[in-house]
């Protein structure tokens, strides 16, 4: 008896490490396979020419990515971390703060291609918007809404009362308070919310391709459709045709997502250790 | 002449705003009132931002069942959700198919992530030694990090061709979708897995090993029923993750609107129907593609109703 309890636990043991070892190993093997079948291809052409002068070269969709994160960006962070403000530092718990924490839960839910189907028809009919750099951003930001109004939200709780008690204090309206003493403190982890969600924008496909559409050209306004390297490596993927060019945009996108959460890491990491002092 | 008429007025005007600003100082930013016009005015803002989640919600909530209810009607409920087959040339919109699709390939994903994922929380909440956690879990943030384009194109390139070598059928399949499913829906388990564990009161965990449980014992007989509901909460949300889970879908699952009868079968899954066909898709058949729309955002509802009163559970 006492020894099958011993044996038992052992095999607990080992799936407990196998579990884990195939965590990590999966994720090394994703990485390496597609950056060692990739890399080669990459060059600075590559990267920098349009597709006229160096066949199946980036610049496009690495333009129109940039351009999409950017706008993305510019709507959702005021608006996410506004919110955030209002939920931590005025409202008042009740109704309004659940109907709105309710809210945001939801949107995060949403599946990406229901987003896509919404702002491919709704900006449209209301906006006369087709497929544009301006329709996917607005797409784009409902989506990373509920993203950055948590994390802000959490950065701005982990900021000590003693602080907004100190500055009140010494005579400061509320809103100076908050402008002057809390969110200067609750940067860094403002900052590594808004990285991750480049990772979000960067990485999306579904709502994307529906919105912004897959135009392969240098955007040259907002109204513009585009292609993103997700959209782009999703039709490469699909189309089975260029192997060499989808391993390298697939690099691309590795390596992008790999800066952006080593950043956020790092600046996770300042965080942490100013804290502990 | 006129330009310099101009210019005295613009000076004027500038020297009328510089005296604003001497006689009173900025009521804005030192005043300690909060009654001040500007203050309310922002505070009116940071409102605002927090109630566009909220309209954000509806609209997308009432746009979506607009759009896509009078297709259900169009073609009969019944026919609709129940209807084994999907050809708009011979006027059939039956999306039983691609409901199942999504169910199975949702099952699989559950059968591969959720042990994995559970048994790699435990390891980084309780047997890793602390300085590797701070390797490992920006590993899992990575994993989370990925595009699922990539995943897909991943599994395309890697399992696929393994499945039809080794296994049999096309490749593309129920399999590899699981497969894919449950190595995207890995992350979202562990990291909600590990905080629940965490969560545990210490005293428990010293408790039971001061009564002379081993560490595997305690983890599964004291640590595991005490996170039960937050794992749990992981679980459903793993599920809706890869409920909604698109373009990896597509590039793995052979998207055949078909019910898959094994696990070498193709399979198209809900999102994948709608973003294969959106693209080209005109009248009745859109209509039906929006209305696969609003099968998919009921599913969705569903499983963020359970995951809402799971967690408010929780937190009582």
């Amino acid at each position: 008896m006492k020894g099958n309890i011993k044996v038992n636990e052992y095999v607990l043991k080992a799936l407990i490490w196998l579990s884990a070892i195939f965590t990590i190993g999966i994720l090394l093997w994703i990485l390496l396979y597609i950056v060692v079948n990739g890399i080669g291809v990459i060059n600075w052409e590559f990267l920098t020419s349009t597709p006229r002068e160096v066949e199946n070269a980036l610049w496009p969709m690495i333009v129109t990515t940039l351009y999409l994160v950017a706008l993305s960006l510019i709507i959702s962070t005021p608006i996410g971390i506004f919110a955030a403000i209002y939920l931590v530092e005025y409202a008042k718990p009740g109704k309004i703060v659940r109907i709105i924490r309710f809210a945001t839960e939801s949107l995060s839910g949403i599946p990406s291609i229901i987003y896509g189907l919404f702002g491919m028809t709704f900006f449209y009919m209301v906006f006369g918007l087709s497929f544009s750099l301006l329709s996917g951003a607005i797409t784009l930001s409902i989506m990373v809404l509920p993203n950055i109004i948590r994390t802000t939200e959490e950065a701005l709780r982990a900021i000590p009362n003693s602080y907004r008690e100190g500055s009140l204090g010494l005579g400061a309206s509320k809103l100076r308070t908050i402008l002057y003493v809390v969110l200067p403190s609750a940067l860094p982890g403002i900052v590594t919310a808004i990285i991750l969600n480049i990772g979000r924008i960067v990485g999306e496909s579904a709502a994307v391709y529906l919105t912004a559409g897959m135009v392969p050209e240098v955007p040259t306004s907002i109204m513009d459709s585009g292609r993103t390297l997700s959209v782009h490596m999703y039709l490469l993927a699909s189309e089975m045709i260029d192997f060499d060019t989808a391993y390298a945009t697939a690099t691309v996108l590795v390596i992008m997502i790999l800066v952006i959460n080593l950043t956020a890491n790092k600046i996770g990491l300042f965080l942490n250790r100013k804290r502990n002092i | 002449m006129i330009k310099i008429q101009q210019m005295e007025e613009k000076k004027k005007n500038s020297r009328k705003f510089d005296n604003k600003l001497n006689a009173k100082p900025n009521k804005f930013w030192t005043g300690n009132k909060l009654g001040s016009i500007g203050a309310k005015a922002i505070e009116k803002l940071f409102f605002i931002s927090a109630a566009i989640a909220v309209l954000c919600i509806i609209i997308i909530t009432i746009f979506i069942f607009y759009r896509g209810t009078p297709a259900i009607f169009e073609i009969g409920l019944k026919d609709f959700v129940f209807g084994g087959e999907w050809k708009p040339s011979g006027k059939l919109y039956g999306i039983l198919p691609m409901i199942m699709g999504s169910i199975y390939s949702t099952l699989g994903a559950i059968i591969i992530g959720v042990p994995i994922g559970v048994f790699t929380a435990i390891f980084i909440a309780e047997i890793v030694p602390k300085k590797f956690v701070r390797i490992i879990q920006p590993a899992v943030a990575l994993l989370a990090g990925i595009p699922s384009v990539v995943y897909g194109f991943f599994g395309l390139v890697v399992f696929v061709p393994i499945i039809y070598k080794h296994i049999g059928g096309s490749g593309n399949s129920l399999l590899a979708t699981s497969l894919i499913l449950g190595i995207m829906i890995l992350p979202t388990i562990i990291s909600i897995s590990v905080s629940s564990i965490n969560s545990v009161p210490r005293e428990y965990k010293e408790g039971a090993l001061a009564l002379g449980a081993s560490h595997i014992n305690t983890i599964f007989k004291v640590i595991l029923p005490a996170a039960k509901s937050g794992i749990l909460a992981g679980v459903i949300l793993g599920i809706g993750r890869a409920v909604g889970e698109t373009m990896a879908v597509i590039l793995v699952s052979g998207n055949a609107a078909i019910i898959p009868s094994s696990l070498t079968d193709k399979l198209r899954t809900m999102t994948g129907h709608i973003a294969l066909e959106m693209k080209y898709a005109m009248g009745l058949q859109e209509d039906a593609l929006f209305a696969t729309g609003v099968i998919l955002f009921i599913f969705i509802m569903i499983i963020n109703l359970i995951l809402n009163i799971m967690t408010h559970k929780v937190g009582e």
